[in-house]
């Protein structure tokens, strides 16, 4: 285990913290006509148990900032800290990194490639060297934490609907028992219902394991229901980390990077231009019908 | 590292031999080829030379790129030069233990070797300066009197542009997948061949998965547009001769015409 040099009152908080970033950089085709800043001088922090959402314009960065978050991509500048250990030391395993930090990609559904899909989950744990019991154990507890029914074990991927194909999915990276869950887009794609269930399940996980989870969304909608903490990024740069109702009291600057507040948010603004003063800050449709209903009793 | 194969890429600039018909191009790099082989004298490979170095003047594609496409070949052209220059039986004129080095054997590795690299010069300058369509689009015009003996020409040319067209496609899925199998802990570097030929099942089978569903994808919105293959189908650019089309034609006539000449010259007075 490699040992950070911080003085004790800061090594205190390196083991809180369990994903730390400093001022990492991370630069596309260094040195040739195709060279691209990515990623410019991001520096954030992330305690064990959290639920953040991190937000941004197509091609703001966040695809490639969190594949830095599994070692997938090395920062051409910058350390990453994972539970106080710093990812880039010769002896650190970025196997074993990335299964405590679980990705899921975009449309996961993609990866699917086994025969049957208890196989297919069980390729993560597998790769583990784990034991054949652990291994189905593991497999067996991911299906079920995304809701398949046992009798959908034996089928082949590929016969599923949508949805299912992407539960599938996402066990398989559950599967592995990571630490840190972080996922790409987990609805794009999905009817509303499809949408809900996965972001439940999702929540439901985060409460009952207290795992951490980290949701890459275009959604405000989903970020105002679900995360407690709010990353935005802006042409590579990390502009905004608040709890999301800061971050959305400043929707006209979000407007500028081309994102915006929750619907609700501009309901409730609309309603202050119109002389009905409630408060604008509500970011869900319960907290605002709430208010609503408050003020229309006054 | 995929962005480093110059080999077949084109270069985007603006030089006679880029507005040329791809047809010329096609049939000149062919007659190129062609004398290659069948003038070696070392008066025929001046001629070569001359005609290849101002090609390359024409073109206006930097040198430096040209000479990173070789690099591919490297192996290949110093694997040649060597055997030739230390196996070729003859006159010696240096000997050191075992190793001998005969006149013959330096004039035949400088001939391979410079056989070898004016043939990658000369047929990446065409992929240079055509693009991957328009020299389809050539291919398709050239092989079109061969329909008569039932060979589907247009079916091809098809073919071949639409590989083309998804070669970064697919390139950019492999990427994906790859990094999604390693985010479940896949291991594509270490192991023996058997290990890292099976590791290469969870890469391979989502991409062709995703392959057929993109070809089902674009046939259909192929169809939807109305297509119906190649009968009656006409272009919204096709390939007409210019001016400088045909004059490169007689500039190719020539040189092939000077070749022919040395060769005769050679014959009778040397």
């Amino acid at each position: 285990m490699s040992t950070v040099k911080l003085d004790t009152v800061r090594n205190k908080w390196v083991r809180i913290l369990q994903i730390i970033f400093d001022k990492i950089n991370y630069t596309y085709g260094g040195g040739t006509a195709f060279e691209q800043h990515a990623i410019k001088d991001i520096s954030f922090t992330v305690k064990k148990g959290e639920f953040i959402g991190l937000i941004g314009h197509t091609g703001s960065g966040k695809s490639t900032l969190i594949q830095h978050m599994n070692g997938l991509l090395k920062a051409t500048r910058g350390h990453i800290y994972f539970n106080g250990e710093d990812i880039y030391e010769k002896k650190y395993n970025l196997r074993t990194l990335r299964s405590r930090v679980g990705l899921v990609f975009q449309y996961p559904e993609h990866q699917l490639f086994e025969t049957t899909v208890f196989k297919d989950v069980n390729f993560g744990p597998k790769n583990l060297g784990l034991d054949k019991i652990e291994t189905d154990l593991r497999t067996y507890e991911a299906l079920k934490m995304v809701g398949i029914e046992d009798d959908m074990l034996d089928a082949s991927p590929f016969e599923l609907s949508g949805g299912q194909k992407r539960r599938v999915a996402i066990a398989g990276v559950l599967a592995m028992r990571p630490e840190v869950l972080i996922l790409d887009e987990p609805t794009a794609g999905l009817d509303p219902r499809g949408r809900e269930e996965i972001l439940d399940q999702i929540a439901k996980l985060h409460k009952e394991s207290g795992i951490t989870v980290i949701l890459v969304t275009h959604s405000m909608e989903d970020v105002a229901n679900y995360v407690s903490r709010l990353l935005v990024m802006n042409q590579g740069e990390l502009v905004f980390d608040q709890p999301p109702k800061e971050v959305f009291s400043h929707f006209r600057e979000l407007e500028k990077m081309n994102l915006a507040a929750p619907q609700v948010t501009y309901v409730m603004n609309a309603l202050k231009d119109k002389g009905i003063l409630v408060p604008t800050n509500a970011t869900t449709i319960t907290e605002a019908k709430e208010e609503i209903i408050k003020w229309l009793r006054k | 590292m995929i962005r480093d194969i110059t080999i077949g890429q084109y270069y985007p600039t603006n030089s006679i031999l880029h507005r040329l018909d791809p047809r010329v191009k096609l049939i000149g790099t062919f007659a190129f080829i062609i004398s290659l082989f069948l003038f070696k004298s070392l008066y025929g490979y001046i001629a070569v030379t001359i005609f290849l170095f101002s090609i390359i003047k024409i073109s206006k594609v930097p040198f430096r790129f040209i000479m990173k496409g070789l690099k591919a070949v490297i192996i290949l052209l110093l694997f040649t030069v060597t055997f030739n220059l230390f196996l070729t039986p003859g006159k010696e004129i240096f000997r050191w233990e075992f190793i001998r080095i005969t006149v013959e054997g330096i004039q035949t590795a400088a001939f391979y070797g410079i056989r070898l690299t004016y043939l990658i010069i000369g047929s990446s300058l065409m992929t240079f300066t055509t693009t991957p369509n328009h020299l389809t689009d050539g291919l398709e015009k050239l092989m079109w009197p061969l329909r008569r003996i039932r060979v589907p020409v247009h079916e091809i040319a098809m073919m071949m542009s639409i590989a083309l067209r998804f070669i970064p496609i697919l390139l950019e899925e492999t990427d994906k997948i790859m990094k999604a199998q390693m985010a479940r802990g896949a291991d594509f570097e270490s192991g023996g061949i058997l290990k890292r030929a099976k590791s290469l099942i969870p890469l391979l089978v989502p991409l062709f998965v995703s392959a057929f569903r993109r070809a089902n994808d674009l046939a259909m919105a192929m169809e939807a547009r109305c297509y119906r293959g190649g009968e009656g189908r006409t272009k919204m650019k096709p390939l007409h001769y210019h001016g400088r089309d045909y004059i490169t034609f007689l500039v190719l006539l020539f040189y092939l015409a000077a070749e022919i000449g040395i060769k005769i010259i050679e014959k009778h007075f040397l």
